[in-house]
């Protein structure tokens, strides 16, 4: 994962479209595949239990299909990524190959850990949603473009006006988005802001 | 109008604003657990970096712990490898870790409270999140995720937007048999699973002021199930007296300074708030989730709803809710058979939950097939069930009374449902798979209500046994 410097004010690709409201992030990668000390490898992982039933058999999922193999803007719908705060669902998205996500909205810890890694989570109407999805399914070769300097997604002819928090923009479309470097300029008055903090001058009762 | 708790405490912890507009926020007290902290160690390291500020920084672990045998090293050599990085890691930070050995360790959210190191007035981060739950005490805490964890170890402070603010008011009382699992089940079935997006929550009015400290910190639990990132309930003398002589609490030399603090970052009664909700506490009977989201819940004499009853945009999900859990619209809740019982978690796995279920327990046997778990949050909380003889009453009525940690709450552990099971559970979460098995079905619900589904086989109404 690269550390600093990319501009993602434009993201584009061919996109998967994946149905449904509330997906959390149990779904986008189950917990067994978080015992692990790195992120490695975890995009294999991607929806494992909604692709796969219990002997291994694949089920009906976009992710199994191969007209939408190497698209990388998945299109979804309302809430998310929401639940648990694991960056190991969004980091499993970028491994397998996912530069940016549109959907009617975004869980929030979610969203935030898509900026830490660069990738947009950007908000569109929910039927702007439904006509995407609807639009990649009978056209998987159908490029869609995600960008944050006109703040729209375009696909054919259909442009469709994006939201994402203007700090998210901002971090992406300028390169901002690694926060510990954005942070530490800042470690000199965080250490003289802690001094002044009431609680931090109390002795504590009996550690 | 003033200010309300969330923005004061807010204001006094910003360092500054940043480049790309968001505030560079303070976090006066960083919890580490095993599962979300190896990555940002390691990240840390790539870049030369060190922990900024250990004395603020404090670890355990909880997610992959086995519940019945802890000897080292454990079976599951994953597991072991997690334990073995967070150690390795606290130790070359010189960040405090408790360990096994400690005799305090448990779920972060259950252990933070109950050593005093917890306060009003704090801001608190954890790469997990329900650290929504440290709330209660009058905190603004968040769920963060790695690379966040990586900002807090490297200074302490996290990027972000200030959220807005909306206040859940419940006046009234609570109905006998009804606490603050029911009141927050409640909540999530009336705004939603995303209605909290771009808020924090905060939980007033008499019906909240009336809880202890254990039932607010339910409460704040699971404000994220909301969507809402944090949630707090202004501190008040309740607050006070539950932190009084906990051994990271101010010591008593320094407690009118602390309480004066505390009283200073309450909310005042004029507060102002961007969106203002009001509940009233008596329609509230035990609740019960029906799907796979912890906002599709229903009072224990309700019939599951119809879809057509149902706002349009929540039928789909609903069902393909029904599917998974193979219930039908307009189904009675109340009498649905149970193969698993489940009293534990960040969200219902103190002593006053075990206590809770253990007044159920008591002199009754768990139904035949049932199998059921008592797991207590912490070592605290097992040390207090031990001596009160809670482990004793679950024994005896065929509970299995386990060591702390998270268990079937999230099945990183060997503690996990099988096949299509159906569970009764105190935990806060029946999304698809949460319990380890991908066909497993999760039910939300109090801890005396599950202990009375534990002891009847099916789902029944605490209130009338």
């Amino acid at each position: 994962m690269a550390t600093s410097g990319y501009v993602r004010a434009l993201v584009s690709g061919r996109a998967i479209p994946l149905r449904g409201d509330d997906v959390d992030t149990d779904r986008i990668i189950p917990a067994r595949y978080m015992k692990g000390v790195s992120f490695e490898g975890l995009g294999e992982y991607a929806f494992r239990d909604a692709r796969f039933d219990e002997s291994g058999r694949p089920k009906e999922h976009p992710f199994n299909e191969g007209r939408f193999s190497g698209a990388s803007i998945l299109v979804v719908n309302r809430n998310f990524g929401c639940g648990s705060s694991r960056e190991h669902a969004p980091q499993a998205l970028a491994r397998a190959g996912i530069t940016a996500l549109v959907g009617e909205s975004f869980a929030e810890i979610f969203a935030g850990n898509c900026v830490t890694l660069g990738l947009p989570a950007v908000g569109v109407a929910a039927e702007a949603a439904r006509k995407l999805q609807d639009m990649v399914e009978a056209d998987p070769s159908l490029t869609v473009e995600v960008d944050l300097e006109s703040r729209e997604v375009r696909a054919g002819s259909s442009r469709f006006p994006l939201a994402i928090a203007e700090s998210h923009r901002k971090a992406l479309a300028s390169g901002l988005w690694d926060s510990t470097a954005e942070l530490l300029p800042g470690l000199d008055a965080a250490r003289a802001l802690a001094a002044r903090l009431p609680y931090s001058k109390w002795a504590r009762s009996s550690p | 109008m003033s200010a309300n708790l969330f923005d004061k405490v807010w204001e006094l912890h910003k360092v500054g604003q940043l480049p790309s507009g968001r505030d560079q926020l303070f976090i006066g007290l960083h919890l580490v657990h095993e599962v979300t902290s190896p990555q940002a160690f390691a990240m840390l390291a790539e870049r030369g970096l060190g922990v900024a500020f250990p004395g603020r920084t404090f670890a355990t672990s909880d997610h992959i712990i086995p519940t019945d045998d802890q000897s080292r090293p454990f079976k599951d050599p994953q597991a072991e490898a997690m334990m073995a990085a967070l150690e390795a890691n606290a130790a070359s930070s010189k960040i405090e870790f408790f360990g096994l050995a400690s005799g305090r360790q448990g779920i972060v959210h259950v252990i933070g409270p109950e050593l005093g190191l917890t306060q009003p007035g704090m801001t608190i981060a954890c790469g997990d999140s329900h650290t929504s739950t440290h709330g209660a005490l009058g905190a603004i805490a968040f769920g963060i995720g790695t690379s966040q964890v990586r900002d807090l170890l490297a200074t302490q402070t996290l990027a972000m937007d200030r959220p807005k603010v909306r206040k859940i008011e419940v006046e009234g009382s609570l109905a006998k048999g009804v606490g603050a699992k029911d009141l927050i089940l409640y909540i999530l079935s009336r705004l939603g699973v995303e209605g909290g997006i771009g808020f924090a929550y905060e939980y007033a009015g008499s019906a909240v002021r009336g809880l202890g400290m254990e039932g607010r910190m339910t409460l704040c639990n699971m404000s994220i199930e909301g969507g809402a990132r944090a949630g707090y309930v202004s501190p008040d003398e309740t607050t006070f007296e539950y932190l009084r002589g906990r051994p990271y609490a101010p010591a008593l030399a320094d407690w009118d300074k602390a309480t004066a603090y505390w009283r200073s970052i309450a909310s005042a009664k004029d507060a102002s708030y961007d969106d203002e909700v009001g509940l009233d506490a008596a329609e509230i009977e035990p609740m019960v989730t029906w799907g796979t989201n912890p906002g599709q819940g229903i009072g224990i004499s309700r019939a599951m709803p119809r879809l057509g009853e149902l706002p349009r945009e929540r039928r789909e999900g609903a069902r393909a809710a029904y599917d998974h859990m193979g219930f039908s619209e307009g189904e009675r809740i109340a009498g649905k058979k149970i193969d698993v019982a489940f009293i534990g978690s960040c969200t219902n796995g103190r002593i006053g939950d075990l206590r809770e279920a253990a007044a159920v327990a008591k002199g009754r046997r768990v139904a035949s097939g049932v199998r059921a778990l008592v797991v207590p949050g912490s070592m605290q909380v097992a040390a207090q069930a031990r001596a009160e003889g809670l482990d004793r009453v679950f024994v005896e009525a065929g509970f299995e009374f386990r060591l702390a940690g998270c268990s079937m709450c999230l099945a990183m552990n060997p503690d996990k449902l099988e096949g299509r099971e159906l569970c009764a559970s105190s935990s806060n979460r029946n999304f698809i798979g949460r319990q380890g098995s991908a066909r497993g079905r999760t039910l939300l619900m109090s801890p005396a209500m599950v202990a009375a589904a534990a002891v009847s086989g099916e789902v029944v109404d605490v209130r009338s046994l």
